[in-house]
């Protein structure tokens, strides 16, 4: 009976509807156990990756370019940097924070790209995203940045996969309820990249994307893909004020 | 016995005073792979941490037995008595024979 | 009237029944492994090698309902002065319905201080754990808890 009693009063606090246009923080849907790991780094695993992506930052490539600390100097630097990606590059090209770095790893170290969802790109993310941590998300969507914004809207928007679901369905009109043992979240990516339980490992936005798109049973797109680079751009753009959380804990 | 390196997070006091108790923390990268073997599945031979051997100025203060039912990316926290200023060794033996290890100094005043 | 040969009808069918299991080995469900070889109970048994618990001396703190069993924190501490003469030797961690119940041993002694440990396991389901903690007194003390758990670990295929 107790038993029953627990696990009703646990679903019913966890099953609180946003109201329509409430994008809330994914912390705020954490427990209060897994808030509290997400902000301890002597328990919290993401923090490996973060050490592991501390010491690639003044590992020089093999090319004899600089490291990255060469040309951006110490990584704390990079403070604010995450909270403003995806960002439009001078070429035009919308990038995220991932494709950011593996452009100048070809690019400006001559050296070849880590791969999406390598070790290595992970660390590197997961390092440079914790000097935005706390810090409100800041995306541009003006100028340049408008088509894509456009564009990731559009994709939000559109129902897809055999469920015929679109993203607001449930990043919108059901934040806060429970599904498949986990609660549904406003979808904003705040706190990628993220230690995932389901995973048991750090992952990106991009592989969670693509578990969206399979829980839809829609064709997951590529990591990297541009309809996911944009549809990122919308989602930091409904964050907007919101803190980085990276690397989150999520369920 | 060769020690390979593996990313490792330690949390505990750079000094003590002595007879005093501190509290050490550890985090292992490791995905403590339990053995899958089920039908429709690749079949994943289990490979795990099976132990974690901390001594302290030579003795042992820590032997713990790990099996595939710790989470991944294994956490432990203990105890220990400040005693006096020496290295805290940290050795983790992994299924297959490979052993992983860090040092952290403890000063004791 | 002949009494129907049942004895060497069930013989045969037993027969058949045990051939056919040879060929036909039960299979595993996607969702359990194979089936756990030592129980709790076996477990709990060959710790204790005769001796009787005491219900005391062991604060498990776990939270009562995990959202995913893939990572649920653990921390035990046992009533011990941890001396010379009186402290715990071993803490036995076991879990009722995970495929493997032992799922961890920490051997400690007068240098901890105090008998506090702390981790993180992985819960197959909804389940009771059990401590037994061992002193250098001969004597073992025993604790449980139980744990509702809304997504297993252990469950494959995603």
């Amino acid at each position: 009976m107790r038993r029953l009693v627990v696990l009703g009063l646990a679903l019913a606090a966890a099953a609180i509807p946003a109201m329509a246009g409430e994008v809330r923080a994914p912390a705020s849907l954490l427990s209060p156990d897994l808030r509290a790991l997400q902000d301890d780094p002597s328990r919290h695993p993401g923090w490996l990756w973060v050490d592991g992506g501390e010491a690639l930052w003044r590992e020089a490539p093999r090319s004899g370019r600089p490291s990255c600390q060469g040309c951006h100097g110490p990584i704390d630097g990079m403070r604010g940097v995450a909270a403003r990606y995806p960002a439009v590059a001078s070429d035009g090209r919308l990038l995220n924070l991932e494709t950011r770095i593996e452009r100048c790893r070809t690019d400006n170290q001559q050296a070849p790209a880590f791969g999406y969802e390598s070790e290595a790109l992970l660390s590197l993310t997961a390092a440079i995203a914790l000097r935005s941590r706390g810090l409100p998300v800041a995306v541009e969507t003006e100028g340049a940045a408008a088509p894509h914004l456009a564009a990731g809207k559009r994709f939000y928007e559109t129902r897809q996969g055999q469920l015929n679901l679109s993203c607001g369905q449930c990043h919108d009109e059901n934040v806060g309820r429970r599904l498949r043992g986990d609660v549904i979240s406003s979808g904003v990516g705040t706190g990628f990249p993220a230690y995932r339980l389901e995973w048991n490992t750090l992952g990106s936005l991009h592989r969670r994307l693509r578990a969206c798109s399979l829980g839809v049973r829609a064709t997951q797109l590529p990591y990297g893909a541009y309809d996911y680079v944009a549809l990122e751009l919308y989602l930091a753009a409904r964050a907007r004020g919101l803190p980085v959380e990276s690397p989150g804990i999520r369920r | 016995m060769a020690s390979a390196s593996i990313p490792a997070r330690i949390t505990m006091p750079a000094e003590a005073r002595r007879g005093e108790i501190i509290e050490i923390r550890v985090l292992v990268r490791h995905a403590m792979d339990r053995a899958i073997d089920a039908p429709g599945l690749t079949p994943v031979p289990r490979k795990i941490i099976h132990t974690l051997r901390v001594t302290y100025d030579g003795a042992e203060i820590l032997h713990m037995d790990l099996s595939p039912g710790i989470a991944a990316n294994p956490y432990v926290a203990f105890t220990t008595v400040a005693t006096a200023t020496g290295e805290v060794v940290f050795e983790w033996l992994e299924d297959g024979g490979a052993v992983y290890e860090r040092r952290q100094m403890l000063t004791v005043t | 009237m002949t009494r129907p040969d049942r004895r060497s009808g069930l013989t045969r069918r037993a027969a058949l029944a045990t051939s056919a299991a040879a060929l036909f080995p039960a299979t595993t469900t996607a969702k359990a492994q194979t089936a756990p070889r030592e129980t709790l109970a076996l477990v709990e048994r060959t710790v204790l090698a005769g001796r009787t618990p005491l219900a005391a001396g062991v604060t498990l703190d776990m939270p009562t309902l995990s959202e995913n069993g893939n990572s649920v924190d653990l921390t035990i501490r046992i009533d011990s002065p941890m001396s010379g003469e009186d402290h715990v030797t071993a803490i036995h961690v076991l879990a009722e319905k995970n495929p493997f119940p032992r799922v961890a041993t920490f051997r400690i002694g007068p240098r901890a201080g105090r008998a506090e440990v702390g981790t993180r396991i992985r819960l197959a389901e909804t389940q009771t754990i059990v401590v037994l903690a061992e002193t250098s007194r001969g004597t073992v003390h025993r604790g449980a808890r139980e744990v509702i758990v809304i997504l297993g670990a252990c469950v494959d295929g995603g």
